[in-house]
């Protein structure tokens, strides 16, 4: 997809001036919090599953290229097929090639940020292969032919009358008449229209929550069976899955699951769990006859070995985004890529380079309640700042802005001149405030008096004070 | 004990915009049985620099901070993001250097958040506060979530027979100051700070509390521009009645 | 080189693996092959009897229902008065499944079966778990001519049979039993973990049931 992230501050500005979305991201606040922290705290062992899922994903992160090798042998002995992508394209090349394989018409889609990543919708259809969203959320915002504004909560920026003005814009062939006002009528419209549709398709396209090691298995974690329509009734079945997903055991897989819903939806355990080992066997009667898995590295080894390795023990869960106030304020789509929210300000410059994603690292007040959440003690707000670091480093913030803090930076390491700087300006700014106490512009502040007054200094500092007091 | 030798970390905000806030610090530090001392060699903990990827000239003003406070007993400061950034960060940026390793790690277990300096490590457990009436308090990030400070200013607090706190909806959410942030990003630190000063006018409290100079002058230069009649106090300022002259950002 | 060795080399690289990975190797084969059960919740860790209490209360607490019944052969009855009690027509889809056969379905004669997987016509799908977990209420199918995993998910209704010896408190023991079952390293094709009937709150944070998959599921519990 087109990257707008280098435009995060106008796609800000027009989020912010959006009083649709505005009220929609309302619902983002209240609701995710609260079951969080009702789930987190109805389970005792919550902290220590949450060390020990982060402990699990660094053993793994460490031995990574082993547990990749025993799982895609798990795979294969189960009658499945590995394919190694190193980039986004391999990875759709090798999408399309299998549905051209099966003569695919239509590829129905369980919920995959990976799907999103790679752009696969987009590539599917260039090459006549109709790709149909069946996750609620997705499928309105294929409707809409929008991106997921959230990585769990893909339509959470749209309010229900848009969704039914989307039906009704769409499903042309129901009566015009029809009550479309709740929620509920909304939900069994999608399922009548879409339940055809899985029957259908040719291919269907999951994601993965995990790849188990020992098993060779691939795990979903849904609430709608969506995911399970998709992978159980066409012929065909691709997992599009990234190279960190790899969790070495059943039991590695159970202590991350009970982290994963309460910090994602506040839910014990999502609806479905779905393992999937292989195509269907002999003493299956349904399940899909091939089944393929498609590893996408796109840019992650690189992570590996270097400061920004933990981003790799990411689940997905969205927990960060949720609790973020610059995610509150400016959804999802201003962050202009995949990913949006804290774990996307570290993930988009990862992958998509700094050049690029700069802007999201440095939109962040570094208030840490994302990192209080993160079910998998990711440190989002340092890495936040080593991509500051990097970006310093490299010359690539604005030159007023370094020389700036160059020269503030020279002046705070004299202190002598930085108290007699500091007389100065507590006076000067004191004075041109007078008897208000307060300033409503400022040469030089027009960033902070724009929205804001700047209360103003007492006149004198508190050293001038003290040495004056007679203090040590 | 002995009386503990207290170096004050006085904060490039608190030395600039609001000596009272030093005093305030002095006062309750001296009550609590330390001894205080300023030294002249500080200017600023480091964090514009620190959070704007620039760790060498970090590095630097940590190097002098730490010269001229390692000498004390503690060293505290009004601040929760300035005790963290000398508490938690400082020994980040010296990580791996032999020379500096140990030196920065004795300094920083002596650094303390005033507030819960005055709780946690004096055990103050009276104070004559001599405010009457309702503040509502606000809780800064870095001092939350970095030093866990929550309970211990509202401890405080208690000790005033005549103060009501009012809690505001989300006392813990971010107020949209973040340093360079509130400039850089100007348009998103103000939806967030109109979010917070909506739920503090919300209390109907008559004062706005808080740990930190920087949220502090964000809320109340915001409250100030909606017209808003709520003052801002540090909470040094509250605990050692030093209220006589304005709050922050009102007219003398 | 090929995508698979350019990708393994690249990690090898960045995690500077030197020549011998003796060390390495010997920790991800004692990982995989000991599979150390981690934290265990206490909640689940009782008596097979405060088990099984513990798996109705939480199947509940995700809007599922429960019916308890102590013999196999109640449960023809049981699932016969549950349609009738919903309104809903007395037949089932369900696949051969021997324990559900040794049920005396001739005392319910109006109630209709049929065996196979579902095409999506299907009303209602009657299911046997292979195990069930307390500590979250979840049932574990596990897919094969005797529980097809379309059952799990076409029909509107979905009921379910589990036995209480085949209830544990934890993820953990249930996931070991079926690793037994099948072998080390191995797994049914699909294995279901349900954990109450589908949802969705997708449409404005607010949740509504039955998305794709079942909007109702009715657990039997047998306790002979």
């Amino acid at each position: 997809m087109k990257i707008t992230t280098p435009e995060f501050k106008s796609n800000a500005v027009e989020a912010l001036a959006n009083p649709n979305l505005q009220k929609a991201m309302g619902h983002v606040q209240v609701g995710f919090i609260e079951k969080r922290q009702t789930a987190a705290n109805g389970l005792p062992e919550f902290e220590a599953l949450r060390d020990n899922a982060r402990d699990i994903k660094n053993h793994t992160l460490a031995h990574l290229d082993l547990y990749l090798e025993a799982y895609s042998e798990k795979v294969e002995q189960s009658g499945g097929h590995v394919h190694w992508a190193q980039t986004a394209e391999d990875a759709r090349n090798t999408v399309l090639d299998i549905c051209r394989k099966a003569n695919a018409k239509t590829v129905t889609k369980g919920k995959s940020m990976i799907s999103e990543e790679i752009g696969i919708n987009d590539f599917l259809e260039e090459n006549g292969i109709a790709p149909i969203e069946t996750d609620l959320g997705e499928y309105i915002i294929q409707l809409r032919g929008e991106a997921p504004s959230h990585i769990i909560a893909p339509a959470v920026h749209v309010l229900k009358e848009q969704v039914e003005a989307d039906f009704r814009a769409e499903h042309t062939h129901l009566d015009a008449n029809r009550n479309l006002e709740e929620p509920e009528t909304l939900l069994d419209e999608a399922r009548t229209v879409l339940r055809q549709k899985f029957i259908d398709a040719d291919v269907g396209i999951t994601g993965a929550n995990f790849l188990i090691a020992e098993t060779g298995t691939s795990v979903i974690v849904t609430n709608e069976g969506n995911g399970d329509l998709t992978q159980t009734l066409p012929r065909v079945h691709i997992v599009l899955a990234s190279i960190e997903k790899i969790t070495p055991t059943l039991e590695d897989v159970s202590q991350i699951l009970r982290v994963l819903a309460r910090s994602a939806t506040g839910q014990e355990l999502s609806v479905y769990t779905t393992f999937s080992t292989g195509p269907r066997r002999e003493t299956d009667v349904d399940g899909p006859d091939e089944y393929h898995v498609i590893l996408l590295d796109n840019g992650r080894t690189n992570m590996i070995g270097t400061e920004f390795q933990e981003m790799l023990r990411c689940i997905r869960c969205g927990a960060c985004m949720n609790h973020c106030p610059v995610y509150h304020a400016v959804g999802g789509h201003a962050y202009g890529w995949v990913y949006p929210g804290p774990m996307g300000a570290v993930l988009t410059p990862s992958l998509e380079g700094i050049e690029k994603g700069g802007n999201l690292p440095n939109a962040s007040t570094f208030c840490g309640r994302c990192e209080s959440v993160c079910p998998m003690h990711i440190p989002l707000p340092k890495m936040m700042r080593h991509w500051r670091e990097r970006e310093f480093e490299r010359n690539l913030n604005p030159a007023a802005q370094r020389w700036g803090l160059k020269i503030w930076a020279w002046i705070a390491r004299h202190p002598g001149l930085y108290s007699i700087g500091a007389r100065v300006a507590a006076k000067g700014i004191a004075t041109l405030a007078g008897k208000n106490g307060r300033l409503s512009s400022l040469p030089l502040a027009g960033g902070w008096t724009k929205y804001r007054d700047l209360p103003a200094p007492e006149g004198q500092t508190f050293q001038q004070l003290w040495r004056a007091r007679g203090g040590r | 004990m002995n009386q503990p030798k207290v170096g004050l970390f006085v904060t490039c905000l608190v030395d600039l915009f609001r000596p009272n806030v030093g005093f305030s610090a002095v006062d309750l530090l001296e009550h609590a049985g330390c001894e205080v001392f300023v030294p002249p060699a500080q200017t600023c903990c480091g964090q514009p620099a620190y959070n704007s990827g620039d760790r060498a000239d970090t590095r630097a003003i940590a190097e002098q901070v730490i010269t001229a406070f390692e000498k004390f007993d503690f060293v505290v400061a009004p601040s929760g993001s300035c005790a963290a950034m000398l508490k938690k960060h400082y020994p980040e940026l010296f990580q791996g250097d032999a020379d500096w390793q140990e030196r920065v790690k004795v300094f920083s277990d002596k650094v303390f958040e005033l507030v819960s300096f005055l709780t946690d490590v004096m055990f103050v457990q009276d104070l004559d506060v001599k405010f009457e009436g309702s503040v509502t308090y606000h809780d800064s990030c870095s001092g939350l979530r970095e030093l866990g400070i929550s309970h211990q200013p509202r401890k405080l607090l208690a000790m005033g027979k005549g103060v009501e706190l009012r809690e505001m909806k989300e006392p813990d959410v971010c107020c949209g100051f973040g340093g360079t942030f509130c400039v850089k990003y100007s348009d998103i630190s103000n939806s967030i700070v109109e979010k917070k000063t909506a739920n503090i006018e919300t209390t109907e409290a008559e004062l706005l509390l808080a740990g930190d100079l920087g949220c502090l002058m964000n809320m109340a230069g915001k409250l100030s521009r909606e017209g808003k009649t709520i003052k801002a106090r540090h909470i040094a300022e509250v605990l050692a009645g030093r209220l006589d002259g304005p709050a922050i950002g009102e007219a003398k | 080189m090929t995508p698979r060795e350019a990708i393994l080399g690249k990690i090898r690289s960045q995690i500077s693996v030197g020549s011998d990975d003796t060390n390495r190797r010997a920790a991800v084969a004692n990982r995989l092959s000991n599979a150390p059960r981690g934290v265990i919740p206490e909640r689940g860790q009782v008596t097979l009897a405060k088990c099984v209490d513990l798996f109705c209360k939480k199947a509940e607490a995700v809007q599922a229902t429960v019916d308890r019944v102590s013999t196999y052969d109640a449960v023809a009855d049981a699932v016969s008065s549950y349609l009738r009690g919903r309104n809903l027509p007395q037949s089932v889809r369900m696949g051969e499944e021997n324990r559900l056969e040794t049920v005396d379905w001739s005392k319910t004669p109006n109630l209709t079966r049929s065996f196979g997987p579902s095409d999506g016509s299907d009303p209602v799908g009657l299911s046997h778990a292979e195990k069930a977990v307390a500590e979250t209420g979840t049932l574990i199918m596990t897919s094969g001519s005797a529980n097809p995993t379309t059952v799990n998910f076409l029909p509107e209704t979905h009921i379910v049979v589990v036995h209480s010896q085949d209830i544990s408190g934890d993820y953990e023991t249930s996931l070991n039993q079926i690793r037994k079952q099948y072998g080390k390293g191995r797994m049914p094709r699909t294995v279901n973990m349900i954990t109450g009937p589908s949802r969705s709150a997708d449409i404005e944070q607010k949740l509504l049931l039955g998305a794709h998959g079942p909007r109702s599921l009715h657990i039997i519990v047998v306790d002979d």
